[in-house]
């Protein structure tokens, strides 16, 4: 188990981290569908939790781990509050495109 | 030795240190759990509770911490997740102030649009939690979760109306981009534990002082990317887009309190992260705080005077507010930071008591907020057109109000660093918004309201709750305008014990 102890190095990671990062924030820009907006905001917080634990292995230190559980709670109850609204346009309107939710504008 | 066999120390708690968080909390809980056992019909008790809760927790936070944090040095609880100073304190007791208003606003909006689920209450007294915490947050942990706790339950409260598509359609698209700054606001607090290896922001200021940077670059980023997130949260050009279509579209008592509530949390983490976390790095975010001071100031004044709505006016109204604020912060000092407090409490009394008349005139559903709405608004509505015409000038900064006040306090910050650009293009941005706060005032003093039989017909109500907000607000508008020395020196105090 000798690749469990040395910390390994950070970056190849990190990069990886940077690319789903930039998909997910891409993706929500371009895409429409509000529930596929969600899924790129889940993507850029798991990218996130990806490179917070690898700074964290990097650095031998436990906090970077511990406010990815915190991330996981708070996307969950993120996404639970957003479909809850969804669910209530959803019964006005059968589509759920961010081009439909146009009524506010000055 | 792995990290994973070392033992985990025990955390220090000391609870004494949150008596009003928990005060607060408790009695979101106690609502929660009153609806569960039995429902009174009459939500007013409820109100009654949340009102109660936010008035003992803000007098034991000015009562019983105040004396002591002002006093002497910060108290760092619970592991050093949590800092209880002068600083954090005003900001607790201005959180229940602003809660105070927001639960006397909302009693009576919540009964006339038939909405009144006493969750209501509960959410109001989650979400001014998270500001306390936020302004407590030592740890970015705590500035993620506390942030959260905030702005999830601010979510809800913008969707409340289930009647109105307008306010899912708000609630939907705050949420979305919140979610979404948020998540970059957490690959910005990533960055910076990758940097420094810490996420305490008081060992950040430590990992500064002891060591010379070698991912410059990775901590600039983090630190870029956590502005980001919190210039969001208060509405700073350019992440602004959300504010004029949640304003208009989220309840007017949400608004109200939301307006408020979000800037002084988010105002408070800057604060914290950048003036003790990273003030070795000032010349790095100082031109960020700038630009944004400064696009706030210009965009939002500028855009307010095209506006034809008085809610969405009030949300660009806001922007240019934030970008006075962030003067403040730019300013890099202890005085254009107590000048930043200052605008905070004059600016959560003005626009709490300018939502209560715009909820007013609004009537049912709120369909009365457009400009020709407010036609001719002084023949039908004396009073109310005075008071919004007051509120107005405040926001303004009409010498004699508060706003005048708290717009030199943050002017003389900016001045004392020699920001000399700054202050003038803040003159320049305060001269536009004078004119599309007179563009409204014009068109209900000068204009003949005869071809409205539909608004004459019906008068506007003013119930009890928000006629009692109209009066401390007007009250604290004016009093902080004539008399500022006392609330100054508290801000001073709450800078200076930090």
């Amino acid at each position: 188990m000798e690749f469990l102890q040395t910390p390994p190095d950070p970056d190849a990671y990190i990069v990886l981290a940077v690319f789903l990062f930039s998909i997910g924030a891409v993706g929500f820009l371009v895409r429409r569908n509000a529930i596929v907006m969600f899924m790129c905001i889940e993507l850029m917080l798991n990218a996130v939790n990806l490179s917070l634990v690898s700074f964290g292995r990097a650095l031998s230190d436990l906090s970077g781990q511990i406010l990815v559980f915190f991330v996981l709670v708070v996307a969950a109850a993120e996404v639970m509050v957003g479909l809850a609204i969804l669910v209530a346009i959803f019964r006005r309107r059968a589509r759920a495109s961010a081009d439909d939710m146009s009524s506010l504008k000055g | 030795m792995s990290v994973l066999a070392q033992a985990i120390p025990a955390p220090q708690t000391d609870y004494t240190t949150i008596i009003p968080e928990l005060i607060v909390l408790g009695t979101g809980l106690l609502i929660v759990l009153m609806l569960a056992i039995r429902r009174f019909s009459n939500i007013g008790w409820y109100a009654l509770i949340a009102a109660l809760g936010f008035a003992a927790a803000g007098i034991v936070a000015y009562v019983d911490l105040w004396p002591e944090v002002t006093d002497g040095a910060a108290t760092y609880a619970f592991s050093g997740m949590v800092a209880a100073d002068g600083f954090s304190t005003f900001v607790v007791i201005l959180s229940c102030v602003a809660g105070v208003l927001a639960v006397l606003l909302a009693n009576s909006y919540l009964k006339r649009e038939g909405l009144d689920k006493a969750e209501y209450f509960a959410l109001l007294l989650f979400s001014a939690a998270g500001v306390q915490f936020m302004a407590m947050a030592n740890n970015l942990v705590m500035v993620f979760l506390a942030l959260e706790i905030l702005s999830v339950c601010l979510y809800v409260l913008s969707a409340w109306n289930r009647d109105k598509f307008a306010s899912q359609e708000a609630g939907m698209k705050y949420l979305l981009l919140g979610a979404y700054t948020s998540a970059i606001m957490l690959f910005g607090i990533s960055f910076l534990y990758g940097g420094t290896g810490t996420l305490n922001i008081a060992a950040l200021a430590q990992f500064f002082a002891r060591n010379v940077l070698e991912n410059q670059g990775l901590v600039f980023l983090g630190m870029a990317l956590v502005v980001v997130g919190l210039a969001f949260k208060i509405a700073a050009v350019p992440f602004h887009m959300w504010a004029p279509d949640v304003y208009q579209g989220a309840p007017a008592p949400v608004v109200g309190y939301m307006a408020a509530a979000a800037k002084i949390a988010a105002f408070a983490a800057l604060f914290r992260i950048l003036f003790l976390g990273l003030s070795a790095m000032e010349v790095d975010w100082k031109p960020l705080l700038w630009g944004l001071a400064i696009l706030s100031m210009i965009v939002g004044s500028l855009l307010a005077l095209v506006q034809s709505d008085v809610k969405r006016m009030m949300a660009y109204s806001s922007i240019s507010h934030a970008g006075f604020i962030a003067i403040g912060v730019a300013a890099a000092s202890a005085e254009g930071m107590s000048g930043a407090l200052f605008y905070l409490v004059t600016y959560t009394f003005m626009i709490a008591g300018a939502f209560a008349v715009i909820d007013c005139i609004g009537r049912k559903d709120e369909q009365y907020t457009k400009y020709e709405d407010y036609r001719g608004l002084f023949a039908r509505e004396p009073l109310l057109a005075a008071i919004l015409t007051f509120f107005l000038f405040a926001l303004a900064g009409i010498p004699g109000t508060s706003g005048f006040v708290a717009k030199f306090v943050v002017f003389e910050g900016a001045a004392e660093g020699g920001q000399w650009a700054l202050i003038g293009i803040g003159t320049v941005a305060a001269v536009i918004a004078l004119f599309f706060y007179l563009r409204l005032i014009v068109l209900m003093y000068m204009q003949d309201s005869t071809e409205r039989p539909d608004l004459a017909e019906t008068r506007a109500r003013v119930a009890a709750g928000p006629a009692v907000v109209l009066a401390v607000t007007v009250a604290a508008t004016v009093l902080l305008g004539i008399l500022p020395q006392g609330l100054l020196d508290m801000a001073g105090q709450a800078v200076f014990a930090l």
